[in-house]
């Protein structure tokens, strides 16, 4: 058994909207799985069932082999895109009473917050009212309780909100540390560029259905073009372009260069390798930039999404 | 369970060191006792200043009749105009002049009468003044008929029927107000109650969607916890609110009455003597003995049993739907259009209590209001000291707890979509679909 969660065929109607159509997941242990998706897309949703907090009108969720029943909640950390505090009490008593509610006794949540208020460097927090927090402030706080209980699987909506750059790389190496230590991370977010170095795995959903999933790398390798861009330095430039336009698939590039060179976007059909297309280029000049390239997950959704 | 109980606590305790709450709590009993004083002071100061009325009776017959009590003189003028009399009681800023004429019969004399003065006079000085002219009259018209007046007071017989129920218990009119009273009270009471710490409930659980921190919780615990532990708590800390102000006010009670006691003997004093000409001392004895037995004559330990289990029962009844409203809403203001259909009942109830149980505590609409558990709690109460039979008592609290199953089942519905729904106001056809999810 290799997955920590598995969702199976999950469908969540709310009246005549459907908010999940038939969506499966699986999140291997170990791993960060980002859940991505536009807005009201159903990650939310997706991520409200797996906490137990709505049911799904059909399918089957099992953490770790087992179907979900309510003490599962003390195996998941969950941090909402909608969260707060209650902004009269004091930082320290309602962080004591969460975790109480995530089933820690009151000396374990204190000796535990003790450690995260220090690594964090808040300790002076501790009787301060929670109105009297920043933004950015409450939000550790929230990050803290969301792990004090050493859940397996850990759940971040959209974690980086709210952040400033700073405190936000702070958080993504916490993330990757909890991860290290054994911990599951699923990552929901509509960002795409903040999965690239965080997620091993990653589920797309769009409009209610799951459009794509597998590891990143897998499906970086499906959804590469075979293009190439290319940078030449060549003295008869209209020569090397007719040249390369028999054998190869040209289009105009736009990365930047330092010299004169001549650019390309390179297509290799199938059958074609890399190695022949710099045998060839090298016949025409200097070569000076040759890169694969390699689609974002966001190129990635939204070629997806026109696809469907 | 264990988490209802930590849910409950959390609520409790962040109620209690509320700050408006620790005001309210120690204040408003020391705002009520002091408006009590005021009021008090301010009556006296009324009083005080004395009433000046001018009386020309030209007729000779009334004169003697008017006798000058603390509050209120009477000048007798003899010998002067109707006009001359006009002017003097107007230059001395007297409060009014009362005009008798000479007539031929009384009848005649009593279409005459007047009373002048620079304002409408008070209702109860004419009263007075009325009963005073009557009284006179009907002697006079006695005597000149032949009869004697002392003779006919002599011979009235003043009859208060003695009630006495089937099963033997006394009873009087006058523990009929008594038992109005308690009855009324302990309704009340309970109706304040439940509008107060209801509110209380709806404001705390938007609070939670507000602070956008229902979504961390409800992830720990089941929302039927969050919301009974929410009731619980609120509960519990009007609940001891209560306690706190019974125990001040006992305090403050008997530190009024150990300060003012001599002024209040004074005033009784007075009234003793006024009551003395009217009737005479011993029956106004029995009849404060009679108060105090009827007193012990009430069912007060039924009355306090039953007034406990309605107060938790139409509590937890209406906060349940309370809280539901509250989880519908994203602020205080969004509330309106759902508090109608909520005060209604308990508007009717108090109505039906005042009005209907007054007239008769035993009519139909009186015992069906009784049942209805939306108004129960508030119309049994006002019954129970009229004596209901205890299965009566016990099938209405029954109703109660069943209602307040369904009920908190239905808010819990509610609750559970309407806290994860931000930045809409839904509609009541909105909410019977959330019903379904």
């Amino acid at each position: 058994m290799n997955n920590l969660l598995v969702a199976e065929n999950i469908i969540k109607n709310y009246g005549d909207y459907t908010a999940l159509n038939n969506v499966s997941i699986e999140v291997p242990k170990g791993s960060i799985f980002g859940l991505l998706g536009p807005n009201g897309a159903g990650k939310t949703t997706l991520i409200r069932i797996i906490n137990q907090i709505t049911m799904p009108d059909k399918g089957l969720v099992t953490l770790d082999g087992e179907k979900l029943h309510a003490d599962h909640i003390k195996n998941i950390g969950y941090l909402p895109e909608e969260r707060g505090l209650y902004k009269s009490m004091k930082v320290g008593e309602q962080a004591l009473y969460l975790a109480q509610l995530k089933g820690l006794t009151k000396a374990q949540a204190r000796e535990r917050l003790k450690y995260w208020f220090d690594k964090f460097g808040i300790g002076d927090w501790w009787n301060k009212k929670v109105q009297e927090l920043s933004k950015g402030m409450a939000q550790k706080i929230q990050f803290i309780v969301t792990v004090l209980h050493q859940p397996k699987l850990l759940i971040f909506d959209e974690p980086f909100s709210g952040f400033d750059p700073i405190n936000a790389n702070l958080i993504k190496d916490e993330i990757l540390q909890l991860r290290d230590e054994g911990a599951t991370i699923i990552f929901a977010t509509h960002r795409m560029e903040s999965v690239e170095e965080l997620c091993d795995h990653i589920a797309l959903i769009h409009e209610s259905n799951k459009i794509l999933d597998g590891k990143l790398i897998d499906i970086k390798r499906a959804y590469k073009s075979n293009l190439y861009e290319v940078g030449l330095l060549t003295e008869n430039k209209v020569e090397t372009e007719n040249y390369l336009k028999e054998k190869f698939e040209l289009s105009e590039a736009t990365f930047k260069t330092i010299n004169d060179e001549v650019k390309f976007n390179i297509k290799i059909e199938n059958g074609q390798t890399a190695n022949q297309l710099i045998s060839h280029l090298t016949t025409k000049g200097q070569l000076t930039h040759f890169v694969e390239v390699i689609p974002s997950v966001n190129d990635i959704f939204i070629q997806t999404v026109q696809n469907n | 369970m264990n988490h209802l109980s930590l849910i409950t606590k959390r609520e409790y305790l962040n109620k209690v060191k509320n700050k408006s709450f620790i005001i309210m709590t120690f204040l408003s009993p020391l705002i009520m006792v002091a408006l009590f004083a005021l009021i008090a002071y301010l009556t006296q100061l009324n009083n005080d200043k004395v009433r000046i009325i001018s009386v020309l009776d030209e007729s000779n017959l009334f004169a003697s009749e008017f006798k000058s009590t603390e509050s209120t003189k009477y000048d007798i003028l003899t010998n002067v105009t109707l006009e001359d009399a006009k002017k003097i009681v107007q230059e001395s800023e007297n409060y009014g002049l009362l005009f008798i004429p000479k007539a031929d019969s009384i009848e005649a004399i009593a279409d005459k009468i007047k009373f002048y003065s620079e304002e409408s006079p008070s209702l109860i000085v004419m009263e007075k003044i009325e009963a005073r002219i009557e009284d006179k009259a009907r002697n006079i018209k006695l005597k000149n008929s032949g009869l004697d007046s002392e003779l006919i007071d002599a011979l009235n017989v003043k009859i208060n029927t003695n009630l006495e129920t089937f099963a033997g218990e006394k009873t009087s009119k006058l523990g009929g107000g008594l038992k109005l009273a308690f009855g009324g009270a302990a309704g009340y009471l309970l109706f304040m109650f439940i509008i107060i710490y209801g509110n209380m409930i709806m404001r705390s659980v938007i609070e939670e969607k507000t602070s956008r921190i229902i979504e961390v919780i409800i992830s720990s615990v089941k929302p039927i916890q969050l919301l009974l532990g929410k009731i619980f708590g609120t509960s519990l800390a009007g609940i001891t609110q209560f306690l706190i102000w019974i125990v001040i006010g006992g305090v403050l009670m008997a530190v009024v009455s150990a300060v003012f006691g001599i002024n209040m003997s004074e005033g009784q004093m007075a009234q003793q003597e006024v009551l003395d000409q009217v009737s005479n001392n011993a029956a106004m004895q029995s009849e404060i003995d009679l108060v105090i037995r009827e007193m012990f004559n009430l069912p007060l330990a039924n009355l306090m049993i039953m007034f406990i289990l309605f107060f938790i029962g139409g509590y937890l009844l209406y906060g349940s739907l309370y809280a539901a409203i509250g989880a519908a809403v994203d602020s205080e203001t969004d509330t309106q259009q759902f508090m109608m259909p909520l005060l209604m009942p308990l508007m009717l109830a108090i109505y039906v209590g005042f009005f209907t149980v007054i007239e008769n505590p035993h009519g139909t609409v009186s015992q069906v209001f009784s049942y209805i558990p939306f108004t129960s709690p508030v119309v049994m109460l006002m019954r129970i000291p009229f004596g209901v039979p205890i299965w009566q008592q016990l099938l209405s609290v029954a109703i109660l707890f069943g209602t307040f199953f369904m009920t908190v089942m239905f808010a819990a519905k509610i609750y559970k979509v309407g806290i994860l729904m931000y930045g809409k106001k839904p509609s009541y056809k909105e909410l019977i679909k959330w019903l379904k999810y």
